[in-house]
């Protein structure tokens, strides 16, 4: 706006002008209205199974497409579950080597860009990889190491109930945290540069540890950039496809244990959407589309909004 | 009670100076936790894919359950992601220079708002979205229509690298062509887009790193073929389908098939990778020399 400022007094609008600013608008219009045909074209298509279910469609816990029962209960839980465990194993994690990179190897330059370089790299390996390695490596790494254990010593608690089979709630968490490392601390490290080194160099004047200046002075000023970082890696999970499919084991199943074979929004698409027999069932399927379209709305909303204010006026975009 | 009084002190910092070492220590667990897994899961996919790999498996096609050639899968992704960014490129990069010249205006905000988020859409989503605009219309999963949803992925990714790439390019720059009389159209595309063109490059190559990896939308839509295609109108091979059926596959050489074939798609990331930073490296170089 402001080279166009200066630009004005001489320049009249030529045509030239007026047609490129049309031609790349439309493109950008084009972003947008994708996102918003994607949204119709799935409350559109997914009417008949809308109409037919109503509300109970999000609460039912049978899905049994021979009978045309249709309720997505279990798979938003095993969306919601392997998500939370994601979370929860990834982004202290990530939070940790965010801290190394941003406090620790401020100083060893080399260290921190070819650590950061590298952790880029394994960002773009496809999550199908990611999948392959996890049903032949993780999955009975887990059986064997983590679950039996646990199944032994902690088999009382409803957690660890059911017998360990390696695909199972348990092993999806860790899979997908595994998977949203790479870009949770991507976005940390950021944002903790982002904040301004008077704030550490106020607490080390008052004789601080190094722990203490990064606990009292940075991470309550990066906080809302953390949670942003969070919530966008709650995003990667809850939409994660293709890893997730290979290791859950895919049965519709609500369980308290987290070794129990379980199924998600996503798996459950890959697996039927293409075997759909009925009219009623391909409307459920793509319901089960617009259930996952909204909850990734909601999400990334959200993240994009907390990221937002948090980076407002700095140079660097997420 | 003076005595005591020092002894608080002490204990207090001897207190905080072991919580110090104690986060520090955690720090170090923390960095080990994360990249250990990503290192193995390369280093496995080299040791038990590279005994899969030779000419045949690189040319062949699939020999029922024993170990074929993966050539049709090749084959397939290459099509389909070309194709993708032929579709992504030309609007990508149009919505990139909306959002860095006309930053201020209502659409470049919603617009450049709603890219960040198809950035982080579930890709599935795009594959039941291309399935029902172009799969069901014309009763046949197909290339066409796998190329379209890879062309879904990568837009957002070029747009937002487009953007970030003509940002930079120094206010100097355009000034000094706008005062020469140059019109501000040919400024955008000969001085802006030619300074920041290493820029672009960069995000098609990442476009593509991207989409050549996307597994979930092509199931949808492509589906999957033993065969090389012939024509765009019918369903063709892609890697990541050959890796995810061949790997569930109970058969230990369609298994080796699978290692086979993400060994390739890994070192085709890398090599673009390492293209990406080639570039750069080469546009902060240009970007310095200019300024």
């Amino acid at each position: 706006m402001a080279l166009e400022a200066k630009a004005r007094p001489r320049a009249r609008l030529s045509g030239g002008d007026l047609f490129l600013r049309l031609l790349v608008a439309a493109a950008a219009v084009g972003v947008a209205a994708l996102l918003v045909a994607l949204g119709v074209e799935l409350a559109y298509n997914s009417q008949l199974s809308l109409a037919t279910y109503g509300f109970g469609f999000l609460t039912g816990t049978v899905w049994d497409p021979v009978h045309l029962v249709f309720g997505a209960l279990p798979f938003i839980f095993g969306t919601l579950v392997t998500s939370a465990l994601a979370l929860l194993i990834g982004i202290p994690i990530s939070l940790g080597v965010a801290i190394f990179l941003s406090e620790k190897a401020k100083e060893r330059r080399a260290l921190a860009s070819s650590l950061g370089s590298l952790v880029e790299l394994l960002a773009a390996v496809p999550s199908v990889i990611y999948g392959l390695w996890g049903l032949f490596v993780l999955a009975p790494f887990m059986k064997t190491y983590v679950e039996t254990p646990l199944h032994a010593y902690l088999g009382f608690l409803p957690l660890f109930s059911t017998t360990p089979i390696g695909t199972d709630f348990l092993t999806a968490g860790v899979i997908l945290a595994i998977m949203i490392i790479p870009t949770a601390t991507a976005v940390s490290r950021d944002i903790l540069n982002a904040v301004p080194n008077s704030q550490r160099e106020a607490m080390y004047s008052l004789g601080a540890t190094d722990w203490e200046v990064t606990r009292k002075a940075v991470l309550p000023y990066a906080r809302s950039g953390i949670f942003g970082a969070t919530i966008l890696g709650l995003g990667r999970a809850v939409g994660e496809t293709m890893a997730v499919t290979m290791v859950i084991g895919n049965a519709p199943v609500i369980s308290a244990s987290l070794l129990s074979e379980g199924y998600t929004l996503t798996s459950l698409i890959v697996n039927q959407f293409n075997e759909t027999t009925s009219p009623l069932y391909a409307s459920a399927m793509v319901e089960i589309g617009l259930v996952l379209f909204g909850l990734a709305l909601i999400i990334n909303l959200f993240a994009r909004a907390l990221i937002w204010r948090m980076t407002r006026g700095t140079k660097f975009r997420v | 009670m003076k005595s005591m009084a020092r002894q608080t002190t002490v204990g207090t910092k001897e207190r905080r100076r072991l919580t110090n070492t104690a986060m520090n220590v955690l720090v170090y667990v923390a960095v080990g936790l994360a990249l250990v897994p990503l290192i193995l899961i390369v280093a496995d996919v080299i040791t038990l894919g590279f005994p899969a790999l030779s000419v045949p498996f690189l040319t062949g096609l699939p020999q029922g359950y024993l170990l074929g050639g993966i050539a049709n899968a090749i084959q397939g992704s290459a099509v389909m992601v070309a194709l993708g960014a032929a579709i992504a490129v030309p609007v990508g990069v149009g919505a990139g220079i909306y959002f860095s010249e006309w930053p201020e205006s209502r659409i470049s905000f919603l617009s450049s708002f709603t890219n960040d988020v198809l950035a982080e859409f579930p890709t599935i989503t795009l594959g039941i979205f291309v399935y029902i605009i172009i799969v069901a219309p014309t009763r046949t999963f197909s290339a066409f229509a796998g190329a379209v949803a890879l062309s879904i992925v990568m837009l957002p990714i070029v747009a937002r690298t487009t953007e970030e790439s003509l940002k930079i390019v120094p206010v100097s720059l355009r000034e000094a062509s706008l005062a020469l009389g140059v019109p501000r159209w040919k400024t955008i595309l000969r001085i802006v887009i030619g300074t920041g063109k290493s820029g672009l490059a960069t995000g098609i190559l990442l476009a593509v790193a991207r989409a050549a990896g996307e597994t979930a939308p092509l199931i949808l839509t492509a589906l999957y073929s033993n065969y090389f295609i012939t024509s765009l109108f019918q369903p063709a091979g892609s890697l990541p389908y050959l890796i995810y059926y061949d790997g569930g596959s109970g058969f230990l050489a369609l298994q080796t098939a699978a290692w086979g074939a993400a060994l390739v798609l890994v070192a085709f990331m890398l090599v673009l990778n390492l293209s990406v930073k080639f570039f750069i490296g080469r546009r902060f170089a240009g970007v310095r020399a200019e300024i």
